[in-house]
C-alpha cells in the first residue's frame, strides 16, 4: 500500500496516513511527510525525469535542496500549475499530480533521447563553431530548432489564482539553518535575551539528523534533541521559529530575503492563506548555519537512475522509511557513505560490496564493515555503472588498472566527500578562502555583520560545533544588545568520525579518457567538457563555466563547482585557489516571482491617483486616461458619439457657452516665510518682486543647465504666502527641486515648502458664461473684470466652503479656477455643474483642454517640451528676467550651443489641407524628395482637429522655426507627404480679447 | 537595500525612506551667472566618481525631507558616517583606519 | 586561426574533439605596443580586432585586469536595437546594428544575432507620442520601427496581456523587427579570437594602475601589475571603471557608476518569441535559447562598484513583469546578478579625444552598451588609429559637455504632463 519498498518499523511516518497522488498518470500511494522522491521510490520508481541536452533518462539523486535531476511538474489544478519543482523538496498532499518533464513521448522512451548517440558533436560550445551557413540562417533555421529542445519545464500559461504575502521583519539575530548548528546558537541568544529568529528550508528542524541517526544529544537522540529544542524555542516570546522558509538571499547592510513555503504541501487548500510569504529580515547580527552538501563521485554513466548520493539514500532509509534498492552498492572517497551501508544492512538491505578509491579509509568504519559482513574494496574505483533506465551493475577495478569485476546492484550509493554551503556567506559577499588540507572552500574574511558556524564553516566534530554554535549564539546576542542571563551548554556525541573526500574526476574518467562522466548533471556538463574548455583557451572558471554551461543550471552548481573547478586546475597545471571560485549569487535556491511581488498586484500595482471629482466623472460617462499616476477624464462621450465629435462638441461648447473641468491633478506648493519672493526669484526665471498679493503670473522654472523643467501660475497670497502651481506630472519633482536648493544652496532664506496637491481639488470653469455660473455661489469675492481682472487670485468662500479662487485661464476664454479643500471638491464641483449644465455648458475633459490651450499656443511642458529646450526655444524668452542676478539655470541658458543660431524652436504649423491632421510625433523636413537618411528639421508636437478654428492646427518643434514662418516644409508618411506652412503659434482669438471678457 | 542612519531622525531607516541626491560638498558657485563655460562644466558635470570614499547626499523623502550628507565605501558599500547638510566634510581617516584593522582581524 | 565550421565540429567529433586550440592566444606583454587598450569587454576586444583588421595596426595589445569579457559585456540582457531618436544616437546604433548582421560570419564565430524583433510597449498617450516621434525619425533616417495596434502587439508576442482593465492597459507599441539579442560571451571570445588571430595581444589579469605621460604631456605607456608597457596611444574602454583609470591621467569626467542589476528564471520551454520593454512600468524581457526568461531591472540610486543592489529594484522589475504577463507568478527566479554602468548626464556615450594627447576614450554607455558593441568597437578603433573621431561618432565628444550640445535620450522620452 505505502510502496513495496517501504521497509515497516523504520523511519519516522505514520504508516495509516496515507495521500494519494498520480505521476504520469499512474496513481501511486504516499504516507503523509513524504516527499514526492521519497514516495516515488517508495514505489520503487527511480526514473524520474530527462536530461537537458542529451535527453538521458535520469534519477533522484539527493534529498535536498540541491537537486539537480528530479525536477518534475505538479499541479493542484490546471491554474496552479508549477513547473520545475524539485521532488527532492516538494512533500506529497492528497490528489497532487506530478508529470516528468522533457521527454516525448513519455520517459522510458524520449525521442530526445536520440541526442544522446549524436553527443560527439554537441561538444560543450559547438554551437560557436557552426550553424552560421548559410548567412542568417541561425535565426530563420538553426535557432527554432534549437530552442525547440530549450527549458525543462513548461511555462504556466494561466494566471496564477494564488497570492502572496511579505512581511518586514527586524531582530537581533537571524539564523539561517536549523540544524544542531543553528538551533544551539538559536538556543544561546534567545536565552541570552536577544530577538532571534531561526529559520530552515526542510519541514522540520534537524538539518543532518534527518538521516544521521548515530547521534546523542544532551543524552537524547538527536533527532528527538532537535524536536524538544525546536519547541522550546517557539515557546518562547522573543523566537520566530519558521519551517519551510529558505533563507535565500544576503544583501546589502544584513538585509536577508526569506520565502516561507506556506500551502504547497495541503491537501485542503486553505484559500485565505497565501501561497508563499516572503520575510525581508534586518538583522543586526546573521548566523549562517547552511549545513554542507554532499558531491556525487564522477565517473563513466554516473548519472544513471538508481544512483544517489549516500546522505541521500540514508536519509530515504532513516527518515522515510524507504529502501533506494534491494541490492545496493557504495563507492565512496570518505566515511560518511560506509553508514548508509551500515543503516541498509542493519534494516535488511543486501550490500554487495562498498568501493572506497582511498587507500586507508578510517579504521572505524572499516572495523564496523567488517563486523556486519560488508564486502570493502579499498583503493578501488568503479569505472562504469551499467543498466539505462536503472543501474543493473557496476564495474569495479584496483585503482591504477587491472581487469574490472562487476556487480550487480539495483541502487549505487556515493559520496565523494563534503562542500560547505557558503552561498550565504559568499553573497554576503565575505571573501572564501581554500583549505587545502580539507579541499575545500571555507568562509575567511567577512564583509558584513555574520558569522558562520557548523558544516558550513568547516567544523566537523559535534562537539566542537555545538560549542561554537552557543558562543556564536552568545556573543551575537550580547553584541546586539541582549542582556539576558543564562548560558547554555550542551554536550554531543557521533557514533563514527568522518575524514576522507576528493574533488575531480574519479578513476576511469580521467584526462586522456571520453567516457560520459557528469559533472553537471541537468546540463549535461562531463569532465571531458571541462578539459576541452581549457583546451580552447577558457582559462578563467568563469570562461570555463560559461563555455560549458557548467553550474549554470537551475541547481546553480550546487553539486558541480567544486568538480569542474578540480578538473579545470588540473587540466591548468595550477592549484585550485589559482583557478578561482565563480561568484554565489541569490537566490540560493529559486524563489517564485509571485512571492517577491506578493501584493503588488492589480490595484496594488502602483496604486492609480484619482482626483475627488472622479467618482462624477465615472457617473457622467468620461473615459479616462492615464497621466503619470493619475487617472484623469479625457473627453465625456455622449450617446453614439465617438471621441472626435465628443471632442469637437465639447471644444465648440467651451468657447460658445462655458465649460467645467477637473483641474485637481495640478501640482500644487504652499511657498511661505519672509522670503519666499526672493526664494522664487532663484527657482523661477521670471521676477516675483514686483507681483503684488492677489496677482498671479506664469513662471518658468529651469534646471541649472538651462532647460525648460517645469512651469505654472504662481498667486501671490500675500507678502509672504505664495500659491505655486506645477505640471500634473512635474509635482514631486519640483518639489524636490525646490527642496534640495533651499536647504543646500539657500539655507539663509526663511521659507517653508508644503505640497498641496491632494490638499486642494481644482475646478476650472471657462468660457463666456464662466463668471455668470460662478458669481452666485462666490462670496466675499467681487468678480468684475475691474476688481478681478486675469491673472488675479483672492480667498473667499463659494458655496460656503473656503476657496482660493483665481482668475486665469488655460483655453484664452474668460476662466476661473476654483480652489476648494479636497473634501468639498465633488459637491462644489455639482453646485457648479448644478449652474452651468441648464445654460448649455458641458463637461470636458484633457483632450479639450489640450485643443483649446492649443488653439491659443500655450505649450504643454513635457508635450511640446522635451528636457532639451530652452525657454527662448519654446518662445518664452520673454518670461526670463535680464534683470536679476541669479535664478536657476542663469549660467546654463549662456553655453555656446544654447544660445547659437538654428536652434529647435516651437511654431506653429498649419497643413495646406486643412482637414489633413498631422501625426503628433510626425518629422519634418525641408525636401521630402532626398534620400535617406533625410535631414529632419523637427517634430510635430502637438497636432488636433480645431472645430473653433475649421481646420486642423499644430504645433513643431522646428530648427530655426521663427525664421521660416510662411515657409512651407514637408511632413513625409509612409502613404504620403504633407505640406505644411510655418506659422505663429495663436490660432484663435489672435488678440486675445476673450480672455478678459 | 541599504541601511541609512538619518542625522535629523537620530535613526536608522530602510534605504525605501531615502532618495540619493548625488555627489556632495559641491557648492553652486556664489557668482555663478559670471563663471566661464569651463567653471560650469566643471561645477555641473565633472565627478570624481570615486571607487572607495565617497561623499554624497541623501535625502530622507518619506521621513523627515531633509538632505544630509554621508560618506561611504563605494565598494564594501558600507556607510562611514552621515552628517547634516552645512556641516564640514568629516576627517575619515580614523574610521578608515579602525575599519581596516577590523578587515584584517578577521 | 582553425576556420570553425560544420565539417570541423564532425572531424572533431569522430576523436574526441582533442584537435581544438586555443580561442586566443596567452603571450607575455610586449615591452612596446603601437596602441594599448585597457578592457577586455566586447568594445576593446572589438575595437582591437578591427584596428588589426582595418588600419593594418597589429601590435596591440588589450590589457584586461580581470577575464575578458566578464564586466558588462557578460552580465547584461542581450538586447540589440538601434530605434533612437537623436540622429547622433541613430548613427552610431545602427551602424552597430549593420555590424551585427554580419558578425558571426566576419569573424567566423556564431554571435547568435537574432533578430527575433524588440518591441516597446506604449500605455499611454505620451508613449505613443514619444514613440511616433521615434518611429517617424527613424524612418525618414532608413531605420525601421513601426507601430503596432494592441492587437497587433499581441499576435507578435502572444503572452502579451492587452486587456483595457490592465492597471497600464497597452494602447499599441513599437517594433523594431531587426532588433533582437545576441550571445554575450560569444561576442567576447569571438573577437578575441579573430584579434588574436592577427597578431593583437590578449593579455588578462593585467591590471593598469597607472598611465604615464612625457613632459608635453603625452601618453607614453601604461604601468600595471605585470610593469610597465609602453604605448604612445592608449584607449581606456572600462565601462563602470572608467572614472578611475581617467584619474591616473588626471583627467575628470562626466561619469557615474552605478550597480545595474538582472536576473534569469529557470529554464522553461519557449513561449516567449521576441524583447518586450516597457518604459511606463520599467521592464524589458526575453526568452534565451536555452529557456531562461532574461530580465532587466533599473540601476541602485547611488555610486557603487560592488556589482551588487537591492532586492528592491529587481522586486520592482518583477512587479511590473508579472502586471505584464500574469502567469509568469509562478515562474522563478534563478539567478540575479549586477554590473557596474557607467552613466553620463545625458544618458548618451562619450567616444573621442580627451585633454590628454595619446589618450582616447569610450565611456558612457550606460545601460545600452551592449547592442552599441560593433559600432562603437568599428569607431573606436578609427579613432584611435586616425586621432579623430569618425563622422559617424563626431556628435560622442567630451566637449559637449561644456558647450551644451548634449545628446538627451532620456529627456526626449521626456515626463508625463
Amino acid at each position: 500500500m505505502m510502496g513495496a519498498n517501504r521497509i515497516p518499523g523504520v523511519g519516522r511516518l505514520t504508516p495509516a496516513r496515507t495521500a494519494r497522488f498520480t505521476f504520469d498518470g499512474r496513481t501511486l500511494t504516499a504516507l503523509e511527510g513524504d516527499t514526492v522522491a521519497s514516495a516515488l521510490l517508495a514505489n520503487g520508481i527511480h526514473l524520474v525525469g530527462r536530461s537537458f541536452k542529451y535527453h538521458r533518462p535520469r534519477g533522484i539523486l539527493s534529498a535536498g535542496a540541491e537537486e539537480p535531476n528530479a525536477l518534475l511538474d505538479v499541479s493542484r489544478d490546471a491554474a496552479r500549475r508549477q513547473p520545475n519543482v524539485r521532488a527532492t523538496v516538494q512533500e506529497v498532499f492528497d490528489g497532487m499530480k506530478v508529470e516528468s518533464q522533457n521527454r516525448w513521448p513519455s520517459l522510458a522512451f524520449d525521442v530526445g533521447g536520440f541526442n544522446d548517440l549524436l553527443s560527439p558533436f554537441f561538444a560543450a560550445g559547438f554551437y560557436y563553431k557552426t550553424f552560421m551557413w548559410p548567412k542568417a540562417a541561425w535565426h530563420a533555421i538553426y535557432e527554432p530548432f534549437i530552442r525547440r529542445a530549450a527549458g525543462l519545464g513548461v511555462t504556466p500559461t494561466e494566471a496564477d489564482p494564488d497570492h502572496y504575502a511579505s512581511r518586514y521583519a527586524h531582530c537581533d539575530v537571524l539564523v539561517i539553518g536549523a540544524g544542531v548548528a543553528g538551533l544551539s546558537a538559536a538556543l544561546a541568544a534567545a536565552k541570552a535575551g536577544a530577538k532571534v529568529i531561526i529559520c530552515d528550508e526542510q519541514p522540520e528542524v534537524g538539518g543532518a539528523l534527518r538521516y544521521e541517526n548515530g547521534t546523542t544529544i544532551d543524552g537524547k537522540d538527536g533527532w528527538d534533541w532537535a524536536q524538544d529544542t525546536a519547541k522550546a524555542l517557539a515557546a518562547m516570546d522573543n523566537v520566530t521559529l519558521l519551517t519551510r522558509t529558505t533563507g535565500f538571499g544576503y544583501y546589502n547592510h544584513n538585509f536577508v530575503g526569506l520565502v516561507e513555503r506556506v500551502t504547497d504541501h495541503l491537501a485542503a487548500l486553505d484559500k485565505s492563506l497565501p501561497r508563499e510569504r516572503l520575510w525581508q529580515v534586518r538583522a543586526k547580527k546573521v548566523i549562517l548555519a547552511n549545513g554542507q552538501i554532499e558531491r556525487h563521485m564522477v565517473f563513466a554513466n554516473n548519472d544513471r537512475p538508481g544512483i544517489m548520493l549516500a546522505s541521500a539514500g540514508r536519509t530515504y532509509l532513516n527518515h522515510f522509511g524507504v529502501a533506494v534498492g534491494s541490492k545496493v552498492g557504495v563507492y565512496t572517497a570518505h566515511d560518511s557513505a560506509y553508514e548508509a551501508a551500515f543503516d541498509l544492512k542493519r534494516a535488511g538491505v543486501s550490500v554487495p560490496v562498498i568501493v572506497d578509491c582511498r587507500e586507508n579509509p578510517g579504521e572505524a568504519v572499516l572495523a564496523e564493515a567488517r563486523k556486519l559482513g560488508i564486502e570493502v574494496l579499498t583503493g578501488h574505483s568503479v569505472i562504469k555503472a551499467g543498466g539505462k533506465l536503472r543501474v543493473n551493475s557496476i564495474s569495479v577495478a584496483r585503482n591504477g588498472g587491472g581487469s574490472a569485476r562487476k556487480f550487480a546492484v539495483d541502487a549505487l550509493l556515493v559520496s565523494a566527500g563534503w562542500t560547505p554551503s557558503v552561498h550565504l556567506f559568499s553573497q554576503s559577499r565575505g571573501k572564501v578562502k581554500f583549505d587545502a588540507a580539507t579541499q575545500r572552500f571555507l568562509p575567511g574574511t567577512y564583509l558584513q555583520d555574520c558569522l558562520s558556524i557548523g558544516a558550513c564553516n568547516g567544523t566537523d566534530d559535534l562537539q566542537a560545533t555545538i560549542d561554537e554554535a552557543l558562543a556564536a549564539g552568545e556573543l551575537t546576542a550580547r553584541a546586539a544588545g541582549a542582556e539576558g542571563g543564562a548560558q547554555v551548554a550542551l554536550s554531543g556525541e557521533n557514533r563514527f568520525g568522518w575524514t576522507g573526500g576528493m574533488i575531480g574526476a574519479a578513476e576511469g574518467a580521467g584526462p586522456d579518457t571520453t567516457v560520459k562522466a557528469f559533472i553537471d548533471f541537468q546540463h549535461d556538463v562531463c569532465a571531458k567538457d571541462i578539459r576541452l574548455a581549457v583546451r580552447e583557451g577558457m582559462h578563467s572558471i568563469e570562461h570555463i563555466k560559461r563555455f560549458t554551461t557548467n553550474g549554470m543550471a537551475s541547481d546553480q552548481g550546487k553539486l558541480s563547482n567544486m568538480h569542474g573547478l578540480a578538473i579545470a586546475a588540473e587540466a591548468l597545471g595550477k592549484d585550485i585557489p589559482q583557478v578561482g571560485l565563480t561568484t554565489f549569487r541569490q537566490p540560493y535556491t529559486p524563489v517564485t516571482f509571485g512571492a517577491i511581488v506578493n501584493h503588488s498586484r492589480g490595484a496594488l500595482f502602483d496604486p492609480a491617483r484619482k482626483t475627488p471629482i472622479h467618482a462624477w466623472e465615472e457617473a457622467h460617462g468620461a473615459e479616462f486616461e492615464d497621466v503619470g499616476n493619475w487617472k484623469r477624464a479625457w473627453f465625456y462621450p455622449r450617446s453614439g458619439e465617438d471621441m472626435h465629435e465628443a471632442v469637437a462638441r465639447e471644444c465648440k461648447t467651451v468657447r460658445d457657452v462655458a465649460g467645467v473641468f477637473d483641474a485637481s491633478t495640478l501640482g500644487k506648493i504652499e511657498v511661505v516665510g519672509p522670503d519666499a519672493a526672493q526664494f522664487l526669484n532663484l527657482m523661477y526665471t521670471n521676477a516675483w518682486d514686483n507681483l503684488k498679493p492677489g496677482r498671479c503670473r506664469y513662471g518658468i522654472m529651469l534646471r541649472d543647465d538651462g532647460f525648460v523643467y517645469d512651469d505654472g501660475v504662481v498667486g501671490r497670497l500675500a507678502e509672504d504666502r505664495f500659491h505655486v502651481t506645477t505640471t500634473t506630472g512635474g509635482a514631486p519633482r519640483v518639489m524636490n527641486h525646490m527642496e534640495d536648493y533651499l536647504q543646500t544652496e539657500f539655507p539663509h532664506l526663511k521659507v517653508w515648502l508644503t505640497s498641496t496637491t491632494e490638499q486642494w481639488a481644482v475646478i476650472a470653469v471657462q468660457g463666456p458664461k464662466a463668471r455668470e455660473i460662478i458669481a452666485p455661489l462666490v462670496e466675499g469675492i467681487d468678480l468684475s473684470n475691474e476688481a478681478f481682472p486675469h491673472m488675479s487670485v483672492a480667498e473667499g468662500k463659494i458655496c460656503g466652503v473656503p476657496t482660493r479662487l483665481f482668475r486665469m485661464s488655460f483655453t484664452g476664454e474668460l476662466g476661473f479656477e476654483v480652489n476648494v479643500p479636497a473634501d468639498y471638491g465633488q459637491a462644489v464641483w455639482e453646485a457648479i455643474w448644478a449652474r452651468a449644465e441648464p445654460m448649455g455648458a458641458c463637461a470636458y475633459g484633457t483632450e479639450t483642454m489640450h485643443v483649446l490651450r492649443a488653439e491659443k499656443g500655450y505649450i504643454i511642458v513635457g508635450q511640446d517640451t522635451d528636457g532639451t529646450l530652452t525657454p527662448d526655444d519654446a518662445g518664452l524668452s520673454w518670461a526670463v528676467s535680464k534683470k536679476k542676478p541669479d535664478f536657476v539655470g542663469i549660467r546654463g541658458l549662456k553655453r555656446p550651443d544654447l544660445v547659437k543660431d538654428g536652434r529647435k524652436q516651437l511654431v506653429g504649423l498649419l497643413t495646406k489641407d486643412p482637414k489633413v491632421v498631422l501625426e503628433e510625433g510626425a518629422q519634418i523636413v525641408a525636401d521630402p524628395n532626398q534620400p535617406k537618411p533625410m535631414t529632419m528639421l523637427g517634430h510635430v508636437t502637438s497636432s488636433y482637429w480645431s472645430a473653433n478654428c475649421g481646420r486642423s492646427i499644430a504645433l513643431a518643434m522646428v530648427a530655426g522655426g521663427r525664421e521660416r514662418l510662411g515657409q512651407t516644409l514637408y511632413v513625409p508618411m509612409t502613404d504620403r507627404t504633407i505640406a505644411v506652412e510655418v506659422s505663429d503659434m495663436v490660432f484663435f482669438d489672435k488678440e486675445g480679447g476673450r480672455l478678459h471678457g | 537595500m541599504l541601511l541609512i542612519y538619518c542625522p535629523y531622525c537620530e535613526e536608522e531607516r530602510s534605504e525605501l525612506e531615502f532618495r540619493g541626491a548625488g555627489d556632495a560638498h559641491i557648492a553652486r558657485p556664489e557668482n555663478i551667472a559670471d563663471i566661464t563655460d569651463e567653471e560650469f562644466e566643471e561645477y555641473f558635470f565633472l565627478r570624481q566618481n570615486p571607487k572607495g570614499l565617497i561623499f554624497e547626499r541623501w535625502r530622507h523623502i518619506h521621513g523627515c525631507g531633509r538632505f544630509f550628507n554621508a560618506a561611504r565605501d563605494t565598494v564594501s558599500d558600507r556607510f562611514y558616517t552621515t552628517y547634516k547638510a552645512g556641516e564640514p566634510k568629516p576627517d575619515v581617516s580614523d574610521i578608515l583606519q579602525s575599519e581596516q584593522n577590523k578587515g584584517a582581524a578577521k | 586561426m582553425r576556420k570553425y565550421s560544420v565539417f570541423a565540429v564532425a572531424r572533431e567529433a569522430l576523436r574526441g574533439h582533442k584537435g581544438w586550440g586555443p580561442h586566443w592566444a596567452s603571450p607575455e606583454p610586449r615591452k612596446e605596443y603601437d596602441a594599448i587598450i585597457i578592457g577586455g569587454g566586447g568594445h576593446g576586444l572589438g575595437a582591437a580586432y578591427y584596428l588589426a583588421k582595418e588600419h593594418g595596426i597589429t601590435n596591440v595589445a588589450v590589457l584586461e585586469k580581470g577575464w575578458i569579457g566578464g564586466g558588462n559585456t557578460g552580465r547584461n540582457t542581450t538586447i540589440i536595437r538601434s530605434n533612437y531618436l537623436y540622429e547622433e544616437s541613430m548613427d552610431i546604433y545602427e551602424h552597430s546594428l549593420k555590424l551585427w548582421e554580419n558578425l558571426s560570419h566576419d569573424l567566423n564565430y556564431n554571435v547568435m544575432y537574432s533578430p527575433r524583433g524588440v518591441m516597446m510597449l506604449s500605455h499611454n498617450i505620451h508613449d505613443q507620442q514619444s514613440f511616433k516621434r521615434h518611429i517617424n525619425a527613424n524612418r525618414l533616417y532608413g531605420i525601421d520601427n513601426e507601430w503596432l495596434t494592441p492587437e497587433q502587439a499581441k499576435a507578435y508576442c502572444p503572452p502579451l496581456d492587452i486587456a483595457k482593465t490592465a492597471r497600464y492597459p497597452i494602447n499599441g507599441a513599437a517594433l523594431q523587427r531587426r532588433g533582437g539579442t545576441a550571445r554575450h560571451d560569444a561576442v567576447a571570445w569571438g573577437y578575441a579570437r579573430a584579434a588574436s588571430d592577427r597578431g593583437v595581444h590578449i593579455i588578462q589579469n593585467c591590471e593598469v594602475t597607472g598611465i604615464r605621460r612625457d613632459e608635453t604631456g603625452r601618453v607614453v605607456g601604461v604601468d600595471t601589475n605585470r610593469g610597465y608597457i609602453g604605448a604612445k596611444k592608449v584607449g581606456i574602454s572600462a565601462a563602470g571603471h572608467t572614472s578611475v583609470l581617467m584619474q591616473m591621467a588626471d583627467v575628470r569626467v562626466p561619469l557615474q557608476s552605478q550597480p545595474l542589476q538582472a536576473l534569469v528564471s529557470e529554464p522553461l520551454k519557449p513561449i516567449f518569441p521576441c524583447v518586450v520593454m516597457s518604459n511606463s512600468v520599467h521592464a524589458y524581457i526575453s526568452q534565451s535559447d536555452k529557456g531562461e526568461f532574461v530580465i532587466g531591472a533599473g540601476t541602485d540610486q547611488y555610486n557603487s562598484y560592488s556589482q551588487t543592489g537591492g532586492l528592491q529594484i529587481i522586486t520592482h522589475t518583477l512587479d511590473a513583469i508579472c502586471e505584464l504577463f500574469p502567469m509568469f507568478r509562478r515562474v522563478k527566479m534563478m539567478r540575479q546578478w549586477g554590473g557596474i554602468v557607467d552613466v553620463t548626464q545625458d544618458r548618451s556615450p562619450i567616444q573621442g579625444v580627451t585633454p590628454v594627447p595619446g589618450l582616447f576614450l569610450n565611456a558612457g554607455w550606460g545601460t545600452g552598451g551592449f547592442k552599441a558593441t560593433p559600432g562603437s568597437a568599428h569607431l573606436f578603433a578609427h579613432l584611435i588609429a586616425k586621432g579623430e573621431p569618425h563622422r559617424l561618432a563626431a556628435g560622442l565628444t567630451l566637449e559637449r559637455f561644456r558647450t551644451g550640445r548634449l545628446i538627451d535620450e532620456a529627456a526626449a522620452a521626456a515626463v508625463a504632463h
